[in-house]
């Protein structure tokens, strides 16, 4: 496991798992180092795997969502697969509001993010 | 009146949530009017006041038993809200901006431009929580 600023990595069998090491994921500046940080994983990988979970998370603004959405594009680009889980109900209100839990692939925790990843490692 | 620091902003966050709670607003009111907050400055130092270091944003905040109501004034020229597209739309769903007035307008009572648009005035009354 490698700490790293607003962001904790865990390299797993299944998967990169990330989480959060503040709980509120709202200054701009954390956010841009987060986007630079799951980017140069993404890049890293031929076929990313990634889990973020919001475990602990309580607050969470657009600029985050924006970042979400420019790693899932990355991702997806790759053809690889990302996962978020472990959201806590206001927070998961804010993807429902923004109707992006229809783009973003939510699971319920860890295991059953993990669960869902398809394909070999 | 604020710079952008995230020191006076987290101040003010505080002052903010302390009213609130003296007035006996509960959880859901904190979670979403600092939510409103952070969009609403960010939309101020970002896009109204573009970055420039040297310029501020304004905030005035009310607070009592019925109601809670900020107003966010940068130094730019203002804009009109209706020209910022629905980020709930097919075309646009997947792109990473344009969901701050959209996440303000769904947590608020009302959410304002006072012309020339360079004031957002945001409303919050009790009892109506998070409407979305």
């Amino acid at each position: 496991m490698s700490a790293q600023g607003p962001i904790r990595i865990s390299t797993e069998p299944e998967c990169t798992r990330v989480e959060f090491t503040e709980k509120h994921v709202i200054d701009e500046v954390v956010i841009r180092q987060i986007g630079n940080e799951l980017t140069k994983l993404v890049d890293a990988s031929p076929r990313p795997r990634l889990v973020v979970s919001f475990t602990g998370v309580e607050h969470l603004s657009s600029a985050a969502l924006g970042t979400l959405l420019t790693v899932m594009n990355r991702v997806r680009a790759k053809d690889g697969q990302l996962r978020l889980c472990d959201i806590a109900p206001q927070i998961l209100q804010i993807f429902e509001i923004t109707k992006l839990n229809k783009v973003l692939r939510i699971e319920k925790d860890l295991a059953a993010a993990k669960a869902s990843l398809g394909g070999a490692a | 009146m604020l710079r952008e620091q995230r020191d006076s902003i987290e101040t003010l966050q505080a002052d903010v949530g302390r009213a609130l709670h003296e007035f006996g607003y509960g959880e859901a009111c904190t979670f979403a009017v600092r939510l409103a907050l952070e969009e609403a400055l960010v939309n101020g130092f970002r896009h109204g006041n573009k970055g420039d270091a040297s310029k501020s944003v304004t905030v005035r905040c009310h607070v009592d038993a019925g109601l809670m109501q900020l107003e966010v004034q940068d130094e730019g020229e203002g804009f009109n809200p209706e020209t910022v597209p629905d980020p709930t739309a097919e075309e646009n769903i997947e792109i990473p901006s344009g969901r701050g007035i959209m996440l303000m307008r769904a947590y608020m009572t009302s959410v304002e431009y006072v012309p020339p648009g360079n004031c957002l005035r945001i409303t919050y009354r009790r009892e109506e929580g998070p409407r979305a």
